[in-house]
């Protein structure tokens, strides 16, 4: 298990603290938001309302610069068998109703099962939003953790797009990114962040990061033997295309289908491939120049 | 086709699973507002200029020299103003020089800008008003040279994002960004100086709108099922009026330009227009490739299935061989 990024703890010396994150255990989710409003009561994120979406109990939507805390809702036909009382043609036409409806949403006792999961940054050992910024507004933490700099941040937007997993986002009215610090100020007195402490089934666990992956290995391993097949890490190897993240998931489905990318890859292990790129273009751009000028009549 | 999602986006794997969350994006779109395309096009311009007018002026074309320095001025002039202005803290825009980073293409684009506009500057009055000549020695090939990076990073910073048409294009973008450079430098020198003047520019906006056309072709042809907005919706009919305007301007330009001043100011107006809306077309192409899960999620899926086949297959032969 190797947890070392590019600037913790190297860069912070004596002074580094154990790299933290949140081991999120969406089998144990029960979607009562907890997380959300203590995020947002605590590091005072203002409001963003949203309508009523229609997508089972989400009404969140995703993660953006006022929402750090997201919790999907994925409502799933499970087959049912004939032990379960509905036909096959029954079957279908609730599959097409639902299609039809445009509802992500089945009624109780159609066979469903209901996936949750709380979203937030991920903390990736490779960031590509700390990476890519100009400014030096976002920075690794003594805690191994990517916060943004309110003070220094000029709202260029850059990391927006870098961000394989959709969570940085520019405030209106603000101008400047803003996104989960993993409560650094919490952090600092030795509390644990917010929406881990609010939540009451402990799907969201705080703690040293190199703890936090052997627990997730045992329960994953449980799971798998319980039955559950699809159950699945996401992030916890640091073989991965972001060298593993701060913040990892036990899913029981795929990661697509709770909205993750299913291998994000930090666009700067390809930034040689762009330099060289720029140099070649740049010599050819020299060359025509060159040729146009010096290469013909006047 | 569900009313919240793309085509394929709401479509079902073993009759049970979504393969996207309510078909919504998994990456954000970009925040970057007109102003950035514009910057592109623009600054791509006046990057090429600088060259263009240091080697016309050594080969001592003064009237061609004279006019594309004025041009690149221009564009340099304009290119802060459009960065600052996409900024969401346009007062804090200082902060760009608080480090250097290779990293990330902003800031060293930032550096390459500042350096570059700088040494414009300077060459450029020394070829107006004849003053600040010994200065105007080193600020000029010092321009031209800068001039290189500023016409090209801006295909690197787009890349190195982790929108797909963008990210996946990285090898591609910075030599199309250099030829549509070339044309529109070439271009607006043509529109600018009298026919008699103005073989070199011809010959450069040859060749840049051949490049241009040749490379977009080529960026299209590595996308393979990525290339899709380049085909469809804004982005696609932006790159078809990029290519048409383009050739049309080629044509021509080869044909009359030589010539005729007035087939000459149409050439290059289409070259322009065509260089313009190439940026365009791949500005808003990252959007659309943004805002629909499957262009995010299908090739990363791909790899993933990919990479368990092939650690099966090595499991199987390892089992094989033991």
């Amino acid at each position: 298990m190797k947890l070392e990024t590019h600037s913790w703890p190297g860069s912070y010396g004596t002074e580094a603290k154990p790299r933290v994150g949140f081991f999120t255990d969406t089998s144990v989710c029960i979607g009562c938001k907890a997380c959300e409003v203590a995020c947002k009561e605590w590091n005072h994120v203002p409001e963003s309302t949203q309508p009523f979406t229609g997508k089972s109990y989400d009404n969140t939507v995703m993660l953006d610069a006022n929402t750090w805390r997201h919790v999907a809702f994925i409502e799933q036909r499970k087959e049912l068998g004939v032990d379960g009382g509905g036909s096959l043609a029954q079957s279908a036409t609730l599959d097409q109703l639902v299609e039809e409806a445009g509802l992500g949403t089945y009624q109780e006792g159609d066979g469903m099962r209901w996936l949750m999961a709380s979203d937030v940054c991920k903390h990736c050992t490779h960031a590509a939003c700390l990476d890519v910024c100009p400014t030096g507004a976002l920075f690794r933490t003594e805690f191994g953790t990517v916060v943004v700099q309110e003070d220094v941040c000029n709202g260029c937007g850059y990391c927006v797009s870098a961000c394989p997993f959709g969570v940085l986002d520019r405030r209106e009215g603000d101008g400047r990114v803003w996104k989960c610090t993993l409560c650094y100020d919490r952090l600092k007195d030795d509390l644990e962040p917010a929406c881990a402490k609010a939540c009451p089934t402990d799907s969201i666990q705080f703690g040293e990061l190199s703890d936090l992956r052997e627990r997730a290995q045992a329960r994953v391993e449980t799971l798998v033997d319980a039955g559950a097949e699809k159950a699945q890490l996401y992030l916890h190897d640091s073989e991965d295309g972001v060298g593993g993240a701060g913040a990892f998931f036990l899913l029981l489905d795929d990661p697509e289908v709770y909205g993750l990318p299913p291998d994000p890859v930090d666009a700067t292990r390809d930034i040689a491939t762009s330099w060289k790129a720029v140099g070649a273009a740049a010599a050819g751009l020299g060359v025509a120049l060159a040729a146009a000028v010096l290469g013909g009549g006047r | 086709m569900r009313a919240d999602g793309g085509p394929r986006a709401a479509t079902r794997e073993e009759g049970a699973t979504r393969r996207s969350y309510y078909g919504q994006p998994v990456i954000k779109e970009p925040v970057w507002s007109p102003e950035i395309p514009w910057y592109f096009f623009i600054g791509g311009l006046g990057g090429a200029s600088g060259g263009l007018a240091f080697l016309s002026g050594l080969r001592g074309n003064e009237v061609l020299a004279r006019r594309v320095w004025a041009i690149a001025l221009a564009a340099l002039s304009i290119s802060p103003v459009l960065l600052i202005k996409d900024l969401g803290r346009p007062e804090r825009f200082l902060n760009m020089l608080r480090m250097f980073k290779v990293t990330s293409p902003m800031s060293v684009g930032s550096w390459v800008l500042a350096g570059s506009g700088t040494t414009t500057a300077v060459s450029a009055f020394s070829a107006l008003s004849g003053r600040l000549r010994r200065l105007a020695i080193v600020g000029r090939p010092a321009a031209a040279a800068l001039g290189l990076p500023l016409a090209t990073y801006t295909g690197a910073l787009i890349a190195q994002t982790a929108v797909p048409v963008w990210h996946e294009a990285r090898r591609e973008l910075p030599g199309l960004f250099a030829a549509g450079a070339a044309a529109s430098a070439g271009a607006a020198a043509i529109v600018a100086t009298p026919v008699e003047h103005a073989a070199p520019a011809r010959r450069l906006a040859l060749i840049g709108a051949v490049a241009e056309l040749a490379l977009a072709r080529l960026m299209e042809e590595r996308l393979g099922d990525l290339a899709e907005p380049y085909h469809e919706g804004t982005s696609g009919a932006l790159s078809r009026a990029a290519r048409g305007a383009t050739a049309a301007g080629a044509l021509l330009l080869a044909a009359r330009a030589r010539r005729s001043r007035a087939a000459a100011v149409a050439a290059g107006s289409l070259l322009l227009a065509g260089a313009a809306c190439e940026r365009w077309s791949v500005f808003k192409a990252g959007f659309a490739s943004a805002r629909d899960p499957r262009y995010t999620i299908d090739p990363q899926r791909g790899r993933v299935t990919r990479r368990r086949a092939s650690d099966e297959h090595t499991a199987a032969s390892s089992r094989a061989s033991a």
